[in-house]
């Protein structure tokens, strides 16, 4: 079984959010980088369906240099290769980005690779564009599951589900086929300290993608901003058990204790 | 013409469709054009009928020959031949599970844009869209081009609101041209969710536990108090990520929105991740031992102390009422 999963590399945010000084990008200067937690899960799931059913894992992503260290992670949990679509750091729009995936595929067929599995992220942390899979897909004419939280693949069937309505819809479909996941799919193993070496040793296949001129694009980006919030200060209801009265109080002021 | 992908259930539309419908019909209003919908399933000819509260001049009922289960591929090329017929300027759905899979499908479909979670429209030349970033932490002002424009409404920004005058709801039936690779994916089998349970994005109370909680054992108490407040539990990414508990319980940007009147939020720092998938809460009250936690700037209500004496004395004295 062979699978490939697409990966972007993010800035690792926690706290407070600040922007760069033309505000079209996030000021990282202090920050880590990741993939999107989606994405992770994604990962984990290449390797843990390749350990049970054989074949082998590619990583990709489209971004600069420096989202070898990303391909390098999943390397380290297990992941047996690597391919970078190379760009100069900009951003590329969900249009873009799903048609240089889309020509990478067709370059790994023409060179024999074919894949029974394409793992995406349902949507990025950054942009969140929920797109990306199902214009591959479409692209490609395979058929997309999306949000899928539990997969199951035999016999050439992946039998997918998500969340809906606080139970759960199930899909089916033969491969090959594209399954954006989600987080909770899985909890995705620590890379090993062997597993860090190996992936240090490992090659990176680049290419340089070329952005498609033809047809749609975007949504382009203008600039960031931050949303305004109404940060205030809160009302102390008291400390400890002794809150406890006052806690019920404004249970019952709210109406949510009948 | 502006076309809206109303969701419905048992021919009640659904409250983020309601939403995206408002937020369409004050495009609908800045461009001078009329305002449609799509709708699809059994009684969605129940659910277009009132859709003239919210100033739909036209409804379209789909029926893809064969077919009633959910099936995206077909819902896209549904209202993607739907924009062939009759091209609106705009397609809008609301930013649901279903509202961005429909809707990129469809835009995929139509090699168009489509610009998801939007908050605020511009429209004129170029066609302006503000849209959330890290599920809402951050705001992306964008330009959207193309003769049709795709774009979802991000849940809970947009009040639902009637028009001030109702319309007339004209009702036509469309039936899709359909390839055997449209019907690949469908919904084939359905698990039910637990009865009696509430379902966290529509419980009224939730009690979310973060990192302060401790460890499995101890949300036995958080648990104890969503039971008598008949809400839910829900928790921080840490607490999954630690195998605490299931991450169905995850509320944050990775996980489930929550709307509720009150969030007790225990034990939680307030990572932003976690804020945007809490913010839409009526109220947040905090309990935390440190004063300085950074979830503490959206709290309401906050009570100083250690969540494993508050909580169950919460409880205690709601009880003790109860008992009155």
């Amino acid at each position: 079984m062979n699978i490939l999963v697409c990966v972007k590399r993010v800035p690792e945010t926690g706290g407070r959010v600040t922007l760069s000084a033309d505000a079209r990008e996030i000021d990282t200067r202090y920050l880590g980088f990741t993939v999107s937690p989606h994405e992770e899960c994604a990962t984990e799931e290449a390797v843990r369906l390749v350990e049970a059913n054989g074949g082998s894992s590619t990583v990709l992503t489209l971004g600069p240099e420096a989202a070898a260290d990303q391909l390098r992670a999943a390397m380290a949990i297990g992941i047996d290769r690597a391919i970078l679509l190379e760009t100069d750091g900009q951003d590329w729009d969900p249009v873009a980005t799903a048609a240089a995936i889309v020509d990478a595929i067709r370059a790994e067929a023409a060179a024999g690779v074919q894949y029974d599995l394409l793992l995406f992220g349902n949507e990025a942390a950054d942009s969140g564009d929920f797109q990306v899979g199902i214009r591959v897909a479409i692209a490609l004419g395979l058929p997309c599951i999306n949000g899928v939280k539990s997969l199951e693949i035999k016999d050439g069937v992946a039998t997918a589900r998500r969340e809906a309505g606080g139970g759960w819809e199930v899909f089916q479909v033969p491969l090959p086929a594209i399954v954006a996941v989600r987080e909770g799919i899985n909890l995705p193993r620590y890379p090993s300290v062997p597993g860090r070496l190996r992936a240090k040793k490992k090659e990176i296949e680049r290419s340089v993608p070329v952005a498609r001129q033809a047809g749609a694009a975007g949504p382009e980006k203008i600039r960031l901003s931050l949303p305004a919030e109404s940060e205030g200060r809160a009302e102390i209801l008291g400390t400890g058990a002794d809150a406890a009265p006052a806690v019920v109080d404004l249970l019952e002021r709210i109406g949510v204790l009948a | 013409m502006i076309l809206t992908f109303v969701e419905q259930a048992a021919g009640r539309p659904d409250r983020s469709s309601l939403e995206a419908l408002t937020f369409a019909r004050r495009l609908a209003a800045a461009q001078g054009v009329p305002l449609g919908a799509v709708l699809f399933g059994p009684a969605a000819e129940v659910a277009a009928a009132v859709l003239g509260a919210y100033g739909v001049v036209e409804a379209h009922l789909v029926e893809p020959a064969g077919l009633d289960a959910y099936a995206p591929a077909v819902w896209g090329r549904s209202v993607a031949q739907l924009v062939g017929a009759s091209p609106p300027t705009v397609v809008l759905a609301a930013g649901t599970d279903r509202g961005q899979e429909v809707l990129a499908y469809a835009a995929a479909m139509l090699d168009a844009p489509m610009a998801a979670n939007c908050i605020d429209v511009r429209p004129g030349e170029p066609f302006e869209v503000t849209r959330q970033r890290w599920g809402g932490s951050l705001l992306e002002k964008a330009r959207l081009d193309g003769p049709v424009r795709l774009l979802t409404v991000a849940e809970h920004v947009t009040q639902p609101e009637e028009a001030a005058v109702p319309t007339t709801v004209s009702i036509s039936r469309f039936t899709p041209t359909l390839s055997e690779a449209d019907l690949r994916v469908r919904v084939i089998g359905r698990v039910a969710p637990e009865p009696g349970k509430v379902s966290l994005a529509d419980a009224r109370v939730v009690v979310g536990g973060g990192r302060g909680v401790g460890g499995a054992e101890a949300f036995s108490e958080l648990e104890e108090l969503a039971g008598l407040l008949h809400g839910a539990v829900g928790v921080s990414r840490v607490v999954t990520s630690a195998g605490w508990r299931p991450h169905s319980q995850q509320v944050g940007q990775t996980g489930t929105r929550i709307a509720p009147d009150i969030y007790i939020a225990c034990g939680i720092s307030g990572a932003i991740q976690h804020i945007v998938g809490c913010k839409a809460a009526k109220a947040i009250l905090v309990i935390n031992t440190d004063r300085e936690a950074p979830i503490m700037s959206r709290a309401a209500y906050a009570v100083i102390g250690d969540l494993h004496t508050v909580v169950p004395a919460v409880s205690a004295e709601i009880r003790r009422r109860q008992a009155l």
